[in-house]
């Protein structure tokens, strides 16, 4: 038994210790939106925030985040509102098949939370390791920039 | 900030599946015409008022969508259309897979499936239909409550207005019209384009909402209860069969419950995901390869290359190109290769079945689900009517999740075979790649000569590939003469069997021949533009080619070869305006295009890329002009476009999949490598005014980039690629 704070709640799971964070958080906890894309931290997909920094949860050990915080998509609409990077990503109409977009959305909040205003440089740095195979790359970092603008004129980021 | 709305989709996901899994159907879902006898149920929470739209007494309205939504944004096409006729709220439209039923097949395929780039073009009358009659039943409904007259009344977004003030909701005439059994007259009278308010506006994607908050369903996604996991053990080279495995140590993994053998493989059942794929890499099988073993994409090649010098089937011969070629004093003569592609959709491949014993359900993200339907009922020898397919959202498909063989929904349903609960099945990365459906390698062979002006005056291509269509169900269809309409797609002047389009090209001489060698190991699949993305790449490079030769400038040319065909023309013009084709370019950088007609709609292409000495080159710019007729959505068809492009981009810069002692060599990321973001260049949308019906834009913009790439790789450095993907050849596109 293992204990991790999922999205404010500390949640023990049976699962055995080697399995990937990924598929504790899909198939024990049920919060299917982080996905699977790769399994070997190649595509972005399982993109979850652990202690508030992006990681990629398909190689992340169970017994190496016991006690942890870890933050999913699912917990980014704090209180009912988006986040100002779901809301960029709405008015950018950013997905296709939307597969991706979850990891892509804990990247760019984890991007801005560290960096509140990044340049197209530096926001293909920050996105390189995230696939997309839609075609979106353009409208993602549109959004990018538009969260920035919101968060620094006052909005809050979750 | 916005709100977060209610989660619609999942909510009525599950009501409409469980529903229909337990058989008691909700009132009016199978009851749209037929009212009147129908029970009396004046309580029912909402109303199917057509096949296509149901109301709730919230005034919730949901559009039952008849086609598959993969990132291709038709919910909300078909949403607009209703909305259009219907004057709905758009902030209140919910939507909703269809049951497989025949009532909601495609009216162009004549079964449930999603693809072709057609589901616009089809669903253009019939889902505006649908709003419209509901629209007026739903006015006669609010004469007869107030006892007025129809021309005192009006509707306003989701509410029936009178003359005098009064207002009631669409929701809020539910019992109106059950008490009355009021129908929704035969025939009705669609709006003007003149009038329309919603289509041809840009509207944001009506799932947005779930994907950007991890609520959208994919196939993956399912959990149902008691569900358990399966990885399958799938052989190293695709079409083998199991003779006998070792399972102990599988077995002793905690958390395994049983190991089987299926005709994929042996499959491993257990409590989750992560313990079943450890016990698949934990079993020892011993397969037969069935005498597969053998085959290579290397010796593929060799043989398709020996083919093309050979006479094929004849698809096209206008004039006389060969009489020209034996007269002429040089023919230009170039192969073009191109290599298996893996469709690599960011969800693998995934389903989840349970099977009973009189019946089955099934959750799973399909374009195909008619056939995946029939061939699941005919599996289990149970009647149609008793598969149940429940249609989630698609993580991707280019064509991939319209399988002939429902091949990922058999593995799960087979795996669920004897089980109590239902089982998942998920495909490693690794097993999708080495899945074994890929766009299939092709070989052409192309022959021409110019003219005294230096226009292209012949042209003879020989297309060799295996046929993706010929010994399936759609054969009857898809061949013509023996030639797979498929192969040749994209390289004929004429229409051609089903595809009532040729190249929008008129050169005097005309040949075209195919060669359909024999579909041994992998099996040839639709990759997203299918024929196209190997036709339309050897044709559009060797049209460049002949434009050297004859010394014309290679748009130049292409007006020229449609000067009879003025949609195509138009379009050309204006790619010439918006590419600023005639401002010249500094040294290293080059410029290239291509024009396609692809299922009705034409488009062209112009790139321009940047090449360093080494071979590294940028694509800089991408302008695209579409015809698509009346533009739907045109946020959609930009998006539609974009993504083509990127697809397109990424397979002639990369794609390939090797097969080695039968073997896919390729397994991950790493190997089948994916546009980085620094690597997608901005895409500038340009889409042509047109009154006509709307045609497709899902697959139009997948072939031309990779030609219009070659063509201004050549033109910056004067080296022609003729065999894909470029990193192979001397061309990386720069990380």
């Amino acid at each position: 038994m293992v204990t991790i704070i999922v999205n404010d709640e500390a949640r023990t799971v049976s699962a055995s210790p080697d399995t990937p964070l990924l598929w504790v958080l899909r198939d024990h906890l049920h919060l299917t939106g982080t996905k699977y894309g790769c399994g070997i931290s190649l595509c972005g997909a399982c993109t979850v925030h652990l202690n508030g920094e992006a990681v990629r949860s398909c190689t992340l050990p169970l017994a190496a985040v016991a006690d942890q915080r870890v933050e999913t998509i699912e917990h980014l609409a704090v209180g009912g509102d988006y986040n100002a990077v779901q809301s960029a990503w709405l008015d950018e109409d950013v997905a296709q098949c939307g597969y991706c977009q979850s990891g892509q959305i804990m990247a760019a909040t984890a991007l801005l939370n560290n960096n509140p205003s990044p340049s197209d440089a530096e926001i293909d740095a920050a996105m390189a390791g995230h696939i997309c195979r839609c075609g979106t790359y353009q409208k993602i970092r549109a959004a990018i920039h538009r969260a920035a603008n919101v968060t620094e004129s006052g909005g809050s980021q979750a | 900030m916005s709100r977060l709305p209610a989660d619609p989709s999942r909510r009525t996901f599950l009501k409409s599946s469980s529903m229909l899994a337990t058989g008691s159907l909700l009132v009016g879902f199978e009851l749209p015409y037929s009212l009147a006898s129908a029970p009396k149920a004046s309580s029912a929470a909402s109303l199917m008022t057509d096949a296509f739209i149901r109301i709730d007494r919230d005034n919730t309205i949901t559009v039952l969508m008849n086609h598959a939504e993969f990132g291709n944004g038709v919910y909300t096409s078909l949403a607009m259309m209703v909305a259009e006729e219907l004057d709905i709220d758009w902030q209140r439209l919910r939507w909703e897979a269809a049951p497989t039923e025949p009532r909601y097949y495609s009216p162009i395929f004549g079964e449930y499936l999603t693809a072709g780039s057609v589901s616009t073009a089809g669903a253009f009358m019939p889902m505006r239909t649908a709003g419209a009659k509901t629209k007026a039943l739903l006015l006669q409904a609010a004469g007869i409550l107030w006892q007025t007259d129809a021309n005192q009344l009006s509707t306003d977004a989701g509410w029936i207005a009178h003359a005098d003030g009064r207002r009631v909701s669409y929701g809020g005439l539910i019992n109106v019209i059950q008490d009355h059994n009021l129908e929704p007259p035969k025939t009705v009278d669609l709006k003007p384009a003149s009038a329309f308010s919603v289509l041809g506006f840009p509207k944001k994607r009506i799932e947005a909402p779930e994907k950007v908050t991890g609520r959208a369903l994919f196939g993956i996604d399912i959990k149902r209860p008691g569900m358990i996991y399966g990885a399958v053990a799938r052989p190293p080279v695709y079409g083998s069969r199991v003779i006998a495995f070792d399972d102990k140590a599988a077995r002793a993994i905690p958390g395994v419950l049983k190991v089987k053998a299926i005709d994929a493989g042996v499959v491993v059942l257990a409590k989750d995901y992560w313990t079943a794929s450890k016990g698949a890499k934990a079993l020892t099988v011993q397969w037969d390869d069935l005498g597969l073993g053998h085959l290579s994409t290397a010796s593929f090649t060799e043989e398709y290359r020996a083919l093309s010098k050979t006479d094929g089937l004849l698809a096209e011969d206008i004039g006389d190109a060969k009489a020209v070629h034996e007269a002429a004093s040089a023919v230009h003569e170039a192969v073009y290769e191109m290599p298996y592609l893996a469709h690599a959709t960011m969800e693998p491949m995934n389903c989840t079945a349970q099977v009973f014993d009189d019946r089955c359900e099934i959750w799973v993200g399909t374009q195909n689900q008619g056939n995946d339907r029939t061939v699941v009922a005919k599996m289990l020898g149970l009647p149609e009517t008793s598969v149940v397919i429940n249609r989630t959202l698609m993580g991707g498909t280019f064509g991939r999740r319209a399988s002939k063989t429902a091949d990922f929904i058999t593995d799960a349903v087979q795996a669920a075979q004897g089980e109590t609960v239902p089982v998942q099945i998920i495909w490693s990365r690794e097993e999708d790649i080495r899945g074994g459906h890929y766009r299939p390698l092709f070989v052409h062979r192309l022959r021409g000569t110019v003219d005294a002006e230096g226009y292209p005056a012949s042209w003879h291509q020989t297309v060799v590939g295996q046929s993706i269509m010929q010994h399936t169900k759609h054969d009857p269809t898809y061949m013509v003469r023996g030639i797979d309409i498929y192969s040749v797609d994209g390289c004929l002047q004429e229409p051609f069997g089903v595809f009532p389009y040729g190249t929008a090209y008129q050169i005097p001489n005309h040949r075209v021949e195919s060669h359909n060698p024999p579909k041994i190991g992998v099996r040839p699949h639709e990759w997203r533009a299918v024929g196209h993305t190997h036709t339309g790449v050897a044709y559009e490079c060797f049209l460049d080619e002949l434009a050297h030769l004859g010394d014309k400038d290679p748009l130049a040319l292409r007006l020229h070869l449609t000067r009879d065909n003025d949609r195509m023309h138009q379009l050309l013009l204006r790619l010439k305006e918006a590419a600023d084709w005639d401002q010249p370019l500094a040294a290293g950088r080059g410029r290239g295009m291509a024009a396609r007609v692809y299922s009705v709609s034409p488009i062209a292409q112009a790139v321009e890329v940047t090449v360093a000495l080494d071979g590294t080159f940028t694509v800089d710019r991408v302008v695209c002009v579409v015809d698509c007729g009346f533009a739907v959505n045109p946020l959609g068809i930009e998006a539609q476009i974009q993504g083509g492009v990127m697809l397109g981009l990424n397979a002639v810069a990369y794609g390939g999949i090797d097969l080695v002692d039968g073997q896919v060599q390729q397994s991950n990321f790493h190997d089948v490598r994916a546009l980085r973001f620094n690597q997608m260049p901005a895409v500038e949308v340009h889409i042509m005014q047109s009154d006509a019906p709307p045609t497709g834009v899902g697959e139009q913009a997948t072939t031309p980039i990779a030609p219009a790439v070659a063509n201004a790789l050549f033109h910056a450095t004067g080296k022609r690629i003729r065999q894909f993907p470029l990193d192979r050849h001397g061309f990386t596109l720069k990380a």
